[in-house]
């Protein structure tokens, strides 16, 4: 254990049997395995009360000879036993000096250190309910900064609009497109199988328009979002909160919400009905294909079906379905970042709870909105 | 011990993409110097620092550790001279998720193979030494930007690093925190043999701590001035005696 190691550590008692000589020789580096303090223990005991420092024989030394020394001195202190360190270099006394200087104050009302199971549910649960009005005072935030747009009163820059509106269209086409297809292509394979029993192959068409037009559509391209841009938008607010740029409009009395939620409401809100229609689109085509090659259809009467099944009411749903997820999502996603905590770690967490959170309320708003529809008949 | 070539900085040129920031940089760093690097801001005392420590690939020269080309070495090389490099960043990079302890012990355990016990002892000394003991369970964003600065620093001097590299270690810092930490590097200097590379703003810590520098000039991209710096308040080029001295000469 000591063969690389030269270090020496012999402990001689003095003249008097209260004093207790700790003479330190040799090699005493950091890279080294010197003793731990800790060793000492049980000889720093009565019936000592004093202990000296002898290093006439110590030939090279860095903290780790630094480090023993203010262990012990430590566990002296601890015991009441008196050190006197005059014994060691005068530089290591310099610095053992600077490291014993008093600490500062300790910051009050700070956390406490992990807590058992039983308190992390009780935690959890009580955030959960503490989430609740937030997200609600969050929500009548975003509002009143929308009913300032209408009146002409909200400020945000124009540019910031259209590279979100950017970011949201064209850069999700291509992962929207692949989707819907592959998904309409499902939605017309499950119906085929179905609709062959009883002869009515041709309603594969009505199936899958209005299928995806007043549902899937949506509810596809909502998920997309919400993983894609939803996620996106908690992690740049978020950052900007680590950053203490959010404060920074706060003191200038810019609304945070008007210049940084509105711009990412707005275009989500407007791209994502649209990418809605589009997705609509690709998943039919992919009906057509289906019917095309395992029905022999035509592309005319698939196309007249198609157009027989879909009214503007259909549209309707669809969009504003399209329209309230891409609210959702923006909301989920600024409220996360805007909660977000000051590490790096929390903004990783907004994330994840953006996309969570985007998710449930999507899926709700969903049951919600075919009920309703369903009700009025629509 | 001092006098002999630690550093050696051979025309160095730093730029990001098409623009230069310095150019022909050649100095040279001794053993137990305190090498200040000044310049106003944006002249690329941060981008030097990077090129020195192994972060960012200079676009010409080379920097050589003890006579190791550090561009030109292999990767095993490179790691090897990086353990005797302690490097405090400018905003002190803590990192967010660990506590102040957990921050100053990755350093060691990465690097050794102590066990715990002294980990945790070396760690207690270093975070006293930068006056921290007591914080050792605080997360980086529970503190405020001085002692995240000194922080960085306990986790800069972990490993009793033959050089240590600082980046504006008294910004943030009140006068007499920002005096205790000179004292600290002097006695780091002094008593450890370390070599210090510090970029400071800080007059007084500059004449009074340093005993060797450069200037960065952001006019003409390149080094105007280098030598003691009381030499450079008394002998160097008129921009040179003009920081330091706050402007006052003319
Ligand atoms: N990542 C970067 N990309 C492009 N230019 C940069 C980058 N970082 C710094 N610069 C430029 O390089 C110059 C030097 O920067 P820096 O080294 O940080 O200066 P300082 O001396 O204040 O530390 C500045 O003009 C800055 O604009
Ligand atoms: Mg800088």
């Amino acid at each position: 254990m000591r063969s690389e190691a030269a270090w020496q550590l012999d402990l001689r008692p003095a003249d008097d049997p209260e004093t207790l000589i700790i003479a330190l020789a040799r090699r005493w580096r950091i890279d080294q395995d010197l003793p731990a303090a800790d060793t000492l223990n049980d000889r720093l005991d009565v019936p000592v009360r004093h202990v000296r420092f002898d290093a006439s024989a110590l030939t090279d030394w860095d903290s780790g000879l630094l480090t023993f020394v203010s262990g012990i001195s430590k566990r002296c202190a601890d015991r009441g036993i008196a050190v006197d360190s005059s014994g060691l270099p005068p530089g290591a006394q310099r610095l053992l000096a600077m490291a014993a200087a008093v600490p500062e104050q300790k910051l009050a009302g700070r956390d406490k250190g992990p807590q058992g199971p039983f308190a992390q549910v009780g935690t959890a649960t009580l955030e959960f309910f503490r989430g609740a009005p937030q997200m609600l005072g969050f929500l009548g935030e975003v509002t009143l900064s929308l009913l300032r747009l209408v009146s002409g009163r909200a400020r945000f820059r124009a540019r910031d609009l259209w590279l979100e509106i950017e970011e949201v269209g064209p850069r999700a086409l291509p992962i929207v497109s692949v989707i819907s297809f592959l998904v309409g292509l499902i939605l017309a394979y499950l119906g085929a199988d179905q609709l062959r029993l009883v002869g009515a192959q041709i309603f594969i068409a009505d199936l899958v328009a209005i299928g995806m037009v007043r549902e899937i559509a949506a509810l596809m391209t909502g998920v997309i979002i919400a993983g894609r841009t939803g996620a996106a938008f908690a992690a740049q607010l978020g950052t900007m909160q680590v950053n203490e740029e959010i404060d920074a409009y706060q003191t200038l009395g810019i609304s945070a919400i008007d210049f940084l939620v509105l711009p990412r409401m707005l275009a989500l809100m407007l791209m994502v009905p649209l990418l809605t229609l589009y997705s609509a689109f690709i998943g039919m085509l992919a009906g057509l294909l289906v019917s095309l090659t395992i029905f022999d259809t035509g592309v005319f009467e698939y196309y007249t079906e198609t157009l027989r099944a879909l009214t503007f009411q259909q549209f309707g749903v669809g969009l504003s379905k399209g329209m309230v997820y891409g609210a959702i999502i923006a909301f989920a996603g600024c409220l996360r970042g805007m909660q977000c905590g000051r590490s790096a770690e929390a903004v990783g967490h907004a994330a994840t709870s953006a996309v969570v959170t985007a998710m449930l309320l999507i899926t709700i708003a969903a049951s919600i909105m075919t009920i309703v529809y369903y009700q009025l008949g629509i | 011990m001092n006098g002999t070539p630690h550093i050696e900085v051979r025309d160095l040129t730093m730029a990001y993409g098409d623009f230069v920031v310095q150019r022909g940089l050649d100095f040279v760093v001794n053993k137990g110097d305190i090498f200040v690097v000044m310049g106003g801001n944006g002249c690329g005392k941060t981008t030097l620092m990077r090129a020195l420590v192994g972060l960012q690939r200079p676009a010409a020269g080379s920097v050589l550790y003890s006579g190791k080309d550090f561009w030109n070495a292999a990767a095993e090389t490179q790691r090897q001279l990086k353990r005797r490099l302690g490097i405090l960043f400018q905003g002190g990079a803590l990192w967010s998720s660990l506590t102040l302890a957990e921050n100053v012990a990755l350093p060691i355990a990465e690097y050794t193979g102590l066990p715990p016990a002294r980990v945790n002892e070396i760690v207690d000394f270093k975070l006293a030494l930068v006056g921290l003991a007591g914080f050792e369970d605080f997360y980086p964003s529970e503190l405020s930007g001085g002692m995240k600065k000194r922080a960085g620093l306990a986790r800069a001097m972990a490993l009793d690093p033959d050089i240590l590299v600082i980046d504006e270690p008294s910004s943030g810092l009140d006068p007499l925190t920002a005096r205790r930490l000179d004292e600290l590097i002097m006695e780091l200097r002094d008593s450890l043999g370390t070599t210090i590379v510090v970029v400071t703003h800080e007059l007084a810590s500059i004449l009074s701590i340093g005993n060797n520098s450069i200037y960065l000039d952001s006019e003409s991209h390149t080094m105007i001035a280098t030598g003691h710096p009381q030499d450079a308040l008394k002998n160097g080029p008129p921009e040179v005696r003009r920081f330091l001295s706050r402007g006052a000469t003319t």
